[in-house]
């Protein structure tokens, strides 16, 4: 059984409202310092099969579903 | 064909919630909508009297909400599921000439099913578009203003003048519209060629304004686009919700009657007695 540990994370140049937000919530709890906040979005997949098959399924669930190719960057690990 | 024969699908799963007002617009304007769960056209978990084809309707909604709880992005889901058993029907329909409507969720869906803007082609393999979340990271609920910019295209919009500022109203946490950023300005210019941009958020002299004039900080204040045909059309503002002039904001300052969004709906019932 292999975990895939997908990241889905947004392209550089496109808008990050909420990471802005959570920036300025932060800031506002007197956090100082911070450059920038980003958010990220994980997905764990677990199935059966050898890793380098259980990569491809993975890689083919980022491209019909899990990322949209417009905005998002996507990085799959296998654990 | 009369519309009193225009059979109307509004295709509905968990999650959508606009479905009654939408099905109500097309009953009051006498056509046949009917509120059509996904289950019944995949032939999935239904008996025989209740199963459905999409050939049998001129007309297919998606009508707005949060389908399957918005999980992954806004409409991905619905999306996965229209492509996953129904991609082969949907291009037939739209290929027949026939209308699809997305409105909000139903626009999101239409973006990620690849149906929308189809640049080329009638259902691009991965979505060439996306309507990401607002600029205020917030669920935006406000009356808007949209300017219809159409040139005569988009079959929802025939009764509605050019340059006419419809006051409908905007509900959404994920409405931007967003194209690649390398390529933004080139896929802009090619949707006005191609006449495919058909409401843009204005103030109220008709200028594209920033917030809170456009909810969401869209591309180009786009509001709505259609596809090249102009049978496929997909907009964030809510037409199914002022039908009636008294569900407007200024209703008690408003004579009675028609309210802007009614023109949309028989815009294209007009399309459908004309064409089929």
């Amino acid at each position: 059984m292999a975990v895939a540990e997908v990241r889905v994370t947004l392209k550089k140049g496109v808008a990050d409202p909420e990471g802005r937000n959570t920036l300025k919530a932060l800031e506002l709890l007197g956090f100082e310092g911070i450059r920038e906040v980003r958010s990220v979005k994980v997905f764990e997949v677990e199935m059966g099969g050898r890793k380098t098959e259980v990569m491809k399924r993975v890689e083919e669930m980022c491209t019909k579903l899990l990322a949209n190719p417009v905005i998002h960057n996507y990085s799959i690990a296998i654990k | 064909m009369k519309v009193s024969d225009t059979r109307v699908c509004v295709l509905v799963i968990e999650g959508t919630n606009c479905e009654e007002e939408s099905y109500l617009c097309f009953k009051r304007l006498g056509a046949r909508p009917e509120k059509v769960h996904l289950k019944q056209l995949t032939g999935t978990d239904v008996t025989s009297d209740e199963r459905r084809s999409l050939s049998d309707y001129q007309l297919l909604v998606l009508p707005g909400g949060f389908s399957a709880g918005d999980y992954v992005r806004a409409g991905a889901i619905f999306a996965a599921r229209l492509r996953s058993r129904l991609s082969k029907d949907l291009t037939e329909f739209v290929r027949e000439g026939k209308p699809i409507l997305g409105i909000c969720n139903g626009f999101q869906i239409l973006v990620e099913t690849g149906l929308l803007p189809a640049m080329s082609g009638t259902m691009s393999d991965v979505p060439e578009a996306v309507l990401g979340t607002n600029d205020s990271a917030r669920f935006e609920c406000r009356p808007t203003l949209l300017k219809n910019v159409n040139n005569g295209n988009c079959v929802f919009t025939s009764r509605i003048p050019i340059g006419k500022i419809s006051h409908i109203p905007s509900a959404h946490a994920e409405g931007k519209l967003m194209f690649p950023v390398d390529r933004a300005k080139g896929i802009v210019k090619e949707l006005e060629e191609n006449d495919q941009i058909v409401f843009k958020y204005v103030d109220s002299d008709g200028r594209l304004a920033g917030y809170p004039w456009c909810p969401n900080g869209s591309t180009d204040n786009i509001a709505g686009v259609c596809n090249r045909d102009g049978n496929v059309f997909g907009m964030m503002p809510h037409p199914e919700r002022v039908f009636f002039r008294f569900t407007h904001p200024d209703w008690t300052r408003s004579p009675d009657g028609a309210g802007d969004g009614r023109a949309v709906f028989e815009s294209v019932l007009a399309y459908i007695s004309k064409k089929m």
